[in-house]
């Protein structure tokens, strides 16, 4: 009896001392399902999901505080992505918080810009180039199509405009020849 | 010599002799070029002329922009008239950069000058080739001086492939070339092996053209190249079935070529590379194959710029009948939307089809997994399984069974029963992956933006408050000195350092 106590107590402590020593050893920084979650999201950092940013709805959706329909430039896919991640059911995407879009670019009109740098302070990613009283303008290749520039303009200079595509961007489209089904081929026999 | 037959492939209709049987012919010069930029895989040459420049032939008006790039050059004398996006030979049917020459009709040259490639720096030499404009002439376009430099690769070249084979139908620009400049041909070659130094150099030409491997016999002579006529089976043209049955070795899939030593050059780049190094002549023509349902098929040298409804009304213009134009051979060539369109460097051949070279539209039927798809793939790929998985749009699967070995010969979709478009949904996938990729970037640019952002702002909102802390007991300090002026007048006199020990207890209280 003496001797069971002891030898459990010893067994407890042992693995107590393993345990404690492996979370030490092992820490995870951070959540990992929270860096999955925003590597799925579209980093447009446009809020248009309630929170300030893609990292901060990730943190979120994981704490189970918000849903994953929330964010309208992932589209659907970005839904069907998240929903296989968390092994839950896709749904539409929530009209509250937007609708899909096709990707846009902010442009500048330049003749009228007059150098306030409130589109500067709102950018998320950066992408506004200027300076106080001195022309600003879009860096293309960075801007992300979130929109915040848009409210701040006092004089309305700033436009989103539809990406063109072009050459370099072209490409294959999905073949269009219908497989042919059985009916439509008993249709074509009558 | 012995060869070692690559997996699948085709015996194809020939359709040679339509356009072989002449020499080839220079075009008449037209009034107007437009000479598109971007001709080359690779970044899109930046333009160094505007309109109403005068430009001479062989002038420069396209700069590299970018390691993988290539020069573009007017290809005659001439007057700029607009630097603008034209209409280009695309599967698109889009616009692109274009530059606009009216011809005078001089042929003014710039100076020339021939380049002695012997006692030339290897990069010296490469830079030559860059910024003649050399890219690979078989259809792919790769800038050649890319392709010349091994650093990094292999040690030592052990094979330098020159391909001629030329194994599309209908297309004889390359078995013209062999036949007529076979000489111009084998001094590329001295040149690339100088620069590559290979342990041998093969060159491929497929059977059914005697008369082209009898000529670079001939020129090969006494040389060391080694002339391999290789049976006639579609796609033995494609570089790395062309290195298989000449070496019997094979590229590891995420490798290229140089990592098992060998390096392929198409025989018109080679000749190319000649006239760019010996004369000191840019890539401002190439030789285009006209053929199929026009009156008179035959081999144009033709500057590039020029139109090809004009080349086609120069081949006595359409047959009746012309369904599709396609440019490159039936299988791997695309069709395009309209005759007005420039010829680029990619050009090898304009097929003008009618009903007999088309396979007669039919329905698609579902696939019935004969697998005569497999039995003919040339890069021993499951094409049944990369269609059903790019259909299904599950493109990681995709990318398990190799798509991206997949080299679009066609073969597949050339015997499928069920007349499935199976390349199209090749490329289709292969197209979503790279977009996809593309935005993944993008979003990973986006995502450290927004990171560097925050913690700037973060940064310079402690370092406001740094700041404000700072300046705060500094201000208490100023108000208690004035209350007591004598005093700190008669310490400041006594030690000159005291009047800043008070600072000093500042800093170390914060």
């Amino acid at each position: 009896m003496f001797v069971a106590a002891i030898a459990l107590g010893l067994l407890a402590g042992a693995s107590g001392l393993l345990l404690g020593f492996a979370a030490v050893r092992f820490k995870v920084e951070g959540d990992p399902i929270v860096e999955k979650i925003d590597a799925l999201l579209p980093q447009t950092q446009c809020g248009q999901c309630g929170f300030a940013g893609c990292r901060p709805y990730a943190e979120a959706i994981a704490a189970g505080e918000a849903d994953i329909n929330q964010c309208p430039p992932g589209g659907e896919n970005g839904v069907v992505a998240l929903a296989e991640l968390l092994g839950r059911d896709p749904k539409p995407l929530n009209p509250e918080n937007g609708t899909e879009k096709p990707k846009m670019l902010a442009v500048i009109d330049e003749q009228n810009c007059i150098g306030c740098t409130l589109c500067i302070q709102a950018c998320p990613v950066d992408a506004i180039l200027g300076a106080a009283k001195h022309m600003h303008t879009v860096i293309a290749k960075e801007c992300t199509g979130c929109e915040l520039c848009l409210p701040p303009c006092p004089v309305d200079c700033i436009q989103m405009q539809p990406v063109t595509p072009s050459i370099s961007t072209w490409k294959w489209t999905y073949p269009v020849a219908e497989v042919k089904t059985q009916s439509a081929a008993a249709e074509a026999a009558v | 010599m012995q060869l070692f037959p690559f997996h699948g492939g085709l015996k194809t209709v020939r359709h040679k002799t339509e356009s072989n049987q002449q020499a080839i012919r220079c075009a008449a010069l037209p009034q107007q070029l437009h000479v598109p930029l971007r001709q080359h895989v690779g970044a899109i040459a930046k333009p160094l002329v505007q309109p109403g420049d005068p430009v001479l032939k062989g002038q420069i008006i396209g700069q590299p922009d970018g390691y993988v790039s290539a020069a573009i050059h007017a290809p005659t004398s001439g007057i700029v008239t607009a630097v603008d996006k034209r209409p280009v030979p695309h599967p698109s049917g889009m616009t692109d950069w274009c530059v606009s020459i009216e011809v005078d009709g001089q042929e003014r040259w710039i100076e020339r000058r021939p380049v002695d490639y012997q006692h030339l720096h290897p990069s010296d030499l490469r830079n030559a080739v860059r910024s003649a404009g050399v890219v690979g002439l078989g259809g792919a376009v790769f800038p050649s001086a890319v392709k010349m430099n091994l650093s990094g690769h292999c040690e030592r070249l052990e094979h330098l492939i020159i391909n001629g084979a030329e194994c599309e139908p209908w297309m004889t620009c390359d078995d013209r070339l062999m036949r007529e400049r076979a000489s111009g041909i084998v001094a590329g070659i001295h040149i690339l092996a100088h620069l590559l130094v290979p342990r041998e150099v093969l060159i491929g030409i497929e059977d059914d053209k005697p008369e082209a491997i009898a000529a670079m016999v001939a020129a090969c002579a006494g040389t060391g190249y080694e002339v391999c006529p290789v049976p006639t089976r579609y796609p033995s043209g494609g570089v790395k079935q062309l290195t298989k049955l000449l070496t019997n070795k094979e590229a590891p899939v995420d490798g290229r070529s140089t990592d098992i030593g060998v390096q392929c050059f198409n025989v018109a780049t080679a000749y190319t590379i000649h006239r760019a190094i010996d004369y000191g002549e840019p890539v401002i023509s190439r030789i285009v194959t006209i053929t199929g349902h026009v009156k008179q098929p035959n081999n144009l040298e033709v500057l590039l710029g020029a139109s090809f409804a004009e080349l086609i009304a120069e081949c006595g213009g359409y047959q009746d009948g012309v369904q599709r134009l396609i440019m490159g051979g039936p299988l791997m060539g695309f069709a395009l939307h309209d005759d007005q369109v420039p010829v680029t460097k990619a050009t090898n051949c304009i097929l003008a089809a009618g009903p007999e070279e088309l396979t007669p539209e039919q329905p698609v039927m579902p696939c019935i997994r004969c697998g005569a798809c497999m039995d003919v793939c040339p890069a021993d790929l499951l094409p049944q399984q990369l269609y059903w998985h790019a259909r299904a749009k599950e493109f990681d699967k995709a990318q398990a069974y190799h798509l991206f070995s997949c080299i679009e010969c066609g073969c597949c979709s050339y015997v499928c029963p069920s007349r499935i478009p199976l390349v199209q949904y090749y490329r289709y996938a292969k197209n979503e992956i790279w977009a996809q990729e593309k935005e993944k970037q993008r979003a990973e640019l986006a995502r450290q933006r927004h990171q560097a952002r925050l913690e700037r702002l973060e940064r310079e909102k402690q370092e406001r408050e740094a700041k404000l802390r700072q300046k705060a007991p500094a201000r208490a300090e100023a108000s208690v000195e004035k209350s007591a002026p004598t005093a700190s007048v008669t310490n400041a006199n006594a030690t000159p350092l005291t009047a800043e020990s008070p600072t000093e207890t500042v800093v170390r209280n914060a």
